[in-house]
């Protein structure tokens, strides 16, 4: 067991946990963007950063091992700025209209992206649509990593999609962004399940959210099992109005890790391909 | 691993091309049996070096060779700036529209290759300073003619030093650089052996120079003392921060000296696989330094038993290949294993697992160069030159608005004032508006800072840095909102885009310039210093808030 | 395995253990969330070896592939026991404690030298070696399997050939070692362990057991057989020797996936009975006299099923189905109580309740508690008991406790349909990643990765016929012909053709596959039967009529 200081308070927490546990052991609720338990933590939005004592620069908590003694402080002026300039650094060059976690932070801090100018430079991008089970709007792409991550070592190790370019520039991509179906890609579908901001989405979604239909709070989800192989992996199965409308896989299960397969994670239509009822969602 | 293609193939010349650089390259730093992505960037650059460009079957096959998937390695490619993922000319002139060229008449120089039809492009700073406004023409293809040698540099100093052989032997030959004294520290560090060496160099209180100042002989102990094997050692010679070329000097005039320095180095912390990373603007010293190891080898000063010692030590050659980034360690280990350049978050530090996650001595190359004389004279020795806290002499680089543009090697302790007139001082005619130490990530001061003793320590107490040893001057005329707009330019261009602070806030902060919101510059930069991942973001206001503080110039 | 019908293992071990064997199983398009447990694994420092006719997807992430002759799995089984005793590498203090018939074991490897297999197996030796010593040497190691395995007419044979490996070198029994099949469907395992197979109670209890008799004549009031029934392949040869008119047949599509179609829709049509019990009007579901539309029981009924690590999980309702469709439960219990009015009304649950009561594997699985902890692995006693993360400890207590684990001495014989000039091709059957069985399910929805049905066919065949990606044949078994596209694989071998019945409807598969089949387990053996290539002209309404018998 380590013992630190927390924004004064002592804790103690198993010896190779992060601040972020740590912070978490105590109640403090972390910003995080590009963290997922489930991934390599990238630390990459820098929006959890703490500021620890004996260190020049923050830190990320996300990713920061707890040492014996370490004294971290959660909430001073240069944390609060620093989370708020990154949040409106996305805020002003991303659409983060499907992000609500970012929406959500960004209110938190304050954060006013209206202050860079009239024309500040984005990512805006025209959505690519270039198959029939996924849309990719990297036009609300904050980099996070969590999709080449995904797509890559940390689960599916297909490895279709990479950064791209530099800097600003920077962009996930395929090899010289052939589209999805000429890529190595195999609509696992994991790159969309880790997705924080909504860049990348089921068809089936952005379909309804094109048509004003998709509505959350008239969705439920039910955990059942895949009817496919024999693995046993658990589906979420979000439905609405009858119809499954998104799949997805609860991050701590054992077996799936949050991941499924093509025919888990697509394959349920099946049971909704209805001649009678032509008007549900589809 | 089960990769996929798409239906791109290469041509037969580019297939020879990538299979003849897998047989050159040595193919056992890395051990890794599924992959061999850390060939990655040599096999790059041989498919760039032949055909100017990466043609989507050459990078199929490529990764097919490497075991790397295609996306993969494309993001590999378009990371670096000298690699091209588009169809190009095969002679490309590269001009340096940086800050010491922008005042030296770059502008005419793009005006003059806009006018020619020649293929070019703006270049970050070159490495060139002394001879600005600076241009390097890069060939590709079957017939491209080796790197040119240029004009020897202006090297001035009293009692050189690191600098006593360059500009003065044949840096091409083994038998000159031994009849100047060469090999005879390597001998010495043989008798000393591996505990001593470091001790020495622990009392020599050598200071790294390529701008983190940390202490030497700490790093070199904390390497040896590691139990897991393999060690590894790199020299850092991916100088790109903007007005340094002390690096390339050395390289380029005395090669022998970095690699007898590196042999040294490993054997006191047990590496026997080293690399030197070589800035890719640089190819006159990659040829040099490649030279010097293949001489070395060949007389046994490398290889499985270094003159006799039963020690073992390799040197593989690097290229970078445009990314300022990679000068920053943990960059550089991962670009040197096969990946993009972005840097890694610390701890972990390098000497418990850096290179391939293993211990890793890495050494700025002017840091290297001092070794030998530690091991020759003793670290005491060593020690009383320059003042208490900043051991030994520095080379600084000297640019801009002075008499005679150069390299310089003074002991620490002389002022800014007294290396400035070593220099020719400002033209004659021409009034000293300002002095940039440091390069990019320095900072701007004003004449009244002439008297500053140039030591880390007093550097420190004015709240400048000596970093790189870049002394870049600037007259009356100079437009000190167009260079802080170059610096802004130059960040935005070179954040490898990985943290948000760093890859929005560097475009940010040059648009805010351009805006002339002062407030908003400031509340990027600290944001940029406390929230970014590495070195170059948490640096990438210091110039333009030093010159907020230090100049008139708004 | 040594009397419990599961793998031995669950996923998380692959991802510490040394060696990990894929045999027979190309996981990484079949098993493919299965496959990303052996891929922890293998960036934990394991090995993976892949035997498999075809350089799978699979076989590309291995540190070795043996791409052995279809249906030599015995002979390579036993080639690298004999080699593991030849190199002293056995586990001899597991051999001695805790197995049986050690020496016929040994002496019926004995001819199965690396040289004598690799004539068999087409297997290069030193690639055999290298498996058996990493194997052998590994402090844990994982053997796996598929149907490339037991779609054989020897597949119990096979099975115990592979398991013989694991009791040589004691890589069963302990955290991270073990041997595991992995299950094509989603509730294999849980069908098995329920008793829907003709030899089990549930719980993997036995119906010729006389104590198990008496138990479930008690519970359920009844008399019952005293011997086993009849497995699927049983089935239909009784109904060719018209011994049995009558099949009621639930949630199975036996008109398109049993092998030698032609003579299964023969056989289908001369019932006098045929009840179909499905979701979908499916091809024997046209043939039926009496249809009962189902529920989907994955998302539009209650329950639970098993997987392949004996997990078993609850199912939810999370649809209403459509139309006049019932649970399977609620038109058995239905159906029951027609025929006997003493049946309760089945809820899965009290179904459930009642499995427990029976099976003391299931005992302690309460459905409070497969909610709470979301899923217990078998077996669990009682309800403190939290299931058991790998099977066999008892191999390895002190003092040994049970039955020894025996030894099997199994020969090699080749598949039935032996290649000749007439029919000089090995045609092998699997799955492809976004498709499954016979496309019922995956058909509906859009996969961008499906290109339609192709026979898959090695670039040296392609040359030898002058064929090119695209081209159309008719492949023609003893048995019947389909005409399809070829498509080029590089991981195929010279003389090995691939392909799948994931399109019925368009490439009727099983109109060539062979019906011979393994006499203890009933599989057909889909892996191997003989064919040719006939290229056009031909005539291509003719691709999916049954062709003249030889």
């Amino acid at each position: 067991m380590v013992d630190l200081t927390i924004d004064g308070a002592p804790v103690r927490v198993p010896e190779g946990s992060t601040i972020l546990d740590a912070c978490t052991s105590l109640g403090i609720d972390t910003p995080t963007l590009c963290f997922l338990e489930s991934l390599t933590p990238v630390n990459a939005c820098r929006v959890c950063v703490v500021e620890l004592e004996s260190s020049r620069a923050l830190v990320p908590a996300c990713a920061r091992r707890v040492e014996p003694a370490m004294v971290v402080t959660t909430d001073s002026p240069r944390v609060r700025h620093s989370r708020k300039m990154v949040l409106e650094f996305l805020a002003s060059s991303v659409d983060l209209s499907t992000a609500p976690d970012a929406r959500r932070y960004c209110d938190r801090y304050g954060a006013d992206p209206g202050r860079y100018g009239a024309a500040p430079e984005t990512v805006a991008q025209p959505v690519k649509i270039d198959n029939a089970l996924y849309v990719r709007d990297y036009a609300k792409c904050i980099l996070c990593y969590k999709c080449v991550e995904a797509c890559g070592a940390d689960a599916q190790n297909t490895f279709a999609i990479a950064v791209a370019g530099r800097g600003f520039d920077a962009r996930i991509s395929t090899e010289y962004d052939v589209p999805l179906p000429d890529s190595a890609c195999v609509y696992c579908g994991n790159c969309i399940g880790v997705c924080p901001t909504g860049a990348l989405m089921f068809a089936s979604e952005h379909e309804l959210r094109r048509r004003g239909e998709w509505n959350e709070a008239r969705q439920t989800r039910t955990d059942t099992i895949c009817s496919y192989c024999g693995v046993g992996c658990t589906l979420t199965l979000h439905v609405q109005e009858n119809a499954i409308v998104k799949v997805t896989s609860p991050i701590e299960n054992s077996v799936t890790g949050g991941h499924l397969c093509v025919k888990g994670r697509f394959g349920f239509e099946y049971v909704q391909n209805r001649p009678d009822d032509e008007g549900a969602p589809s | 691993m089960d990769l996929h293609f798409t239906s791109a193939r290469a041509s037969a010349a580019e297939r020879a091309v990538i299979d003849a650089a897998l047989r050159q390259v040595q193919d056992d730093a890395g051990g890794r049996p599924r992959s061999r992505r850390h060939l990655a960037l040599p096999v790059l650059h041989a498919v760039q070096d032949n055909f100017g460009w990466i043609s989507a079957g050459a990078l199929n096959y490529a990764g097919e060779r490497l075991a790397v998937a295609p996306a993969d390695l494309y993001g590999v490619a378009t990371f670096y700036k000298l690699l091209r993922t588009t169809e190009s000319p095969l002679r490309i002139v590269h001009v340096c529209d940086d800050i010491a060229c922008l005042s030296a008449g770059a502008q005419q120089v793009v005006a003059a290759m806009e006018g020619s039809g020649a293929a070019w492009e703006r270049s970050p700073c070159l490495g060139q300073c002394d001879r600005a406004p600076a241009t390097l023409v890069v060939e590709a293809g079957a017939q491209r003619n080796p790197p040119a040698a240029a004009a020897p540099p202006v090297i001035g100093g009293s009692n050189l030093r690191l600098l006593r052989r360059a500009g003065k032997i044949d840096p091409e030959s083994l038998d000159e650089y031994r009849a100047h004294g060469g090999y005879a520290a390597l001998r010495a560090a043989f008798t000393l052996g591996p505990q001593r060496i470091a001790g020495e160099v622990d009392a020599s209180k050598l200071l790294g120079r390529g701008g983190a100042a940390f202490p030497t002989g700490r790093k070199m102990a904390a390497v040896a003392a590691e139990p897991s094997r393999p060690h590894y050692l790199i020299c850092n010679a991916d100088e790109s921060e903007p007005g340094t070329f002390k690096d390339r000097v050395l390289l380029e005039q005395d090669p022998f000296a970095i690699v007898e320095a590196m042999t040294i180095a490993a054997y006191a912390t047990g590496c026997e696989y080293a690399f030197i990373y070589i800035r890719g603007e640089y190819p006159l010293a990659a040829a040099r330094v490649a030279n010097a190891i293949a001489r070395a080898r060949a007389a046994g000063l490398l290889g499985d038993d270094v003159m006799g010692s039963g020690a073992r030590l390799e040197i593989e050659v690097r290229r970078g290949a445009g990314a300022y980034i990679c000068g920053e360690e943990t960059a550089l280990f991962n670009s040197i294993e096969g990946k993009r350049g972005e840097p890694r978050s610390k701890p972990p530090f390098p000497v418990q697992s850096g290179l391939f996650g293993k211990p890793t001595l890495v050494n700025n190359v002017e840091t290297l160069a001092n070794l030998p004389l530690i091991v020759l004279e003793g670290g005491a020795e060593f020690a009383r030159i320059g003042t208490p806290g900043s051991t030994g002499t520095r080379l600084f680089c000297l640019s801009g608005a002075v008499a005679k543009p150069g390299l310089y090697e003074v002991p620490h302790g002389v002022t800014l004032g007294e290396l400035i007139e070593l220099a020719g001082g400002v033209p004659r005619g021409r009034r000293l508006q300002a002095v940039l130490l440091g390069g990019a990530a320095g900072t701007f001061v004003a004449p009244d800072a002439l008297t500053m003793r140039l030591t880390f320590e007093d550097a420190r107490a004015a709240r400048a840095t000596l970093g790189s040893g870049v002394v870049m001057l600037f007259d009356e005329t100079a437009d000190m909102v167009a260079i802080l707009r170059r610096i802004a330019a130059f960040f935005r261009d070179e954040s490898c885009g990985q943290c948000v602070p760093c890859r929005i806030g560097t475009v940010r902060q040059a648009e805010a310039l351009r805006r002339r919101d002062f407030a908003l510059v400031d509340e990027i930069g600290r944001a940029m210093r406390d929230a970014s991942i590495c070195g170059l973001g948490q640096t990438a206001a210091n110039a333009i808030e030093s010159a907020r503080r230090n100049l008139n110039v708004w | 395995m040594f009397g419990a019908g599961g793998g031995t293992s669950s996923y998380e071990e692959l991802e510490h253990t040394g060696v990990i064997v894929l045999w027979g199983s190309n996981a990484r398009e079949t098993h493919p969330i299965f496959f990303h447990h052996v891929l922890r694994g293998i960036r934990n420092g394991a090995k993976l070896y892949v035997i498999d006719p075809r350089r799978t997807s699979s076989a590309q992430w291995a540190d070795g592939w043996l791409g052995l002759d279809v249906g030599s799995d015995i002979a390579l089984a036993n080639a690298i026991g004999r080699e593991i005793l030849a190199a002293g590498l056995e586990n001899r203090a597991f051999v001695d404690r805790a197995t049986s018939d050690f020496e016929a074991y040994r002496a019926a490897v004995q001819p199965y030298t690396l040289e004598h297999a690799e004539k068999i197996t087409g297997v290069g030796t030193a690639l055999v070696r290298e498996l058996a010593h990493a194997y052998a040497r590994a402090p844990r190691a994982q053997l796996c399997w598929t149907l490339g395995v037991t779609e054989h007419h020897n597949a119990v044979d096979s099975v115990r050939a592979l398991i013989n490996l694991a009791l040589l070198c004691g890589h069963v029994g302990r955290y991270g070692s073990g041997v595991n099949p992995l299950r094509g469907q989603n509730n294999v395992q849980g069908g098995g362990d329920m008793g829907a197979i003709p030899n089990k109670f549930p719980g993997g209890q036995d119906v010729e057991d006389p104590a198990c008799i008496a138990k479930f004549e008690r519970a359920w009031s009844v008399t019952l057989p005293r011997k086993r029934g009849w497995n699927l392949t049983d089935m239909f040869r009784a109904i060719e020797r018209g011994e049995l008119d009558t099949l009621y047949v639930a949630g199975e599509n036996p008109a398109q996936s049993e092998a030698d179609q032609a003579h299964t829709m023969q056989l289908l049509r001369s019932l006098k009975h045929l009840i179909v019990q499905d979701i979908f009007l499916t091809k024997t579901g046209e043939l039926a006299e009496v249809v009962f539309p189902a529920t989907a029981s994955w998302c539009e009924s209650e329950g639970s099923v098993t997987s392949s690590e004996r997990r078993v999980q609850r199912c939810r309702k999370a649809l209403d189905a459509p139309g006049d469709a019932r649970d399977d439960i609620a038109i058995i219990a239905e159906l029951a109580r027609r025929l006997d009015r003493r049946w309760p009304a089945y809820t899965p649950r009290l179904a459930w309740d009642e499995c427990r009561s029976l099976s003391p594997f299931h005992a302690g699985m309460s459905y409070e508690r497969l909610e709470r902890l979301g899923g217990i692995q078998w077996p669990c006693y009682d309800e403190e008991h939290p299931g058991e993360q790998f099977l066999h400890a008892r191999l390895w207590a002190e003092p040994f406790q049970g039955p020894r684990a025996p030894f099997a001495a199994v020969e090699h014989e080749p598949p039935v349909e032996a290649l000749d000039e007439r029919y000089p091709l090995r045609l092998t059957t699997g799955r492809r990643l976004d498709s499954f069985n016979t496309g019922v399910q995956s058909g509906g929805y859009t996969s961008p990765l499906r290109r339609g049905e192709t026979l898959d066919i090695s670039p040296q065949d392609a040359q030898r016929y002058g064929l090119v990606d695209g081209d159309r044949v008719r492949v023609r078994s003893r048995r019947g012909s389909v005409v399809v596209a070829v498509r080029i694989d590089p991981g195929l071998r010279a003389g090995l053709l691939f392909t799948t019945f994931h399109h019925n409807d368009d490439v009727a598969t099983n109109l060539l596959t062979i019906d011979a089949t393994d006499p203890q387990s009933g599989t057909a053996e889909f892996k191997a039967c003989a064919v040719r290539i006939e290229l056009p002209p031909f005539d291509e309404l003719g691709a999916t009529g049954p062709a003249a018998k030889q």
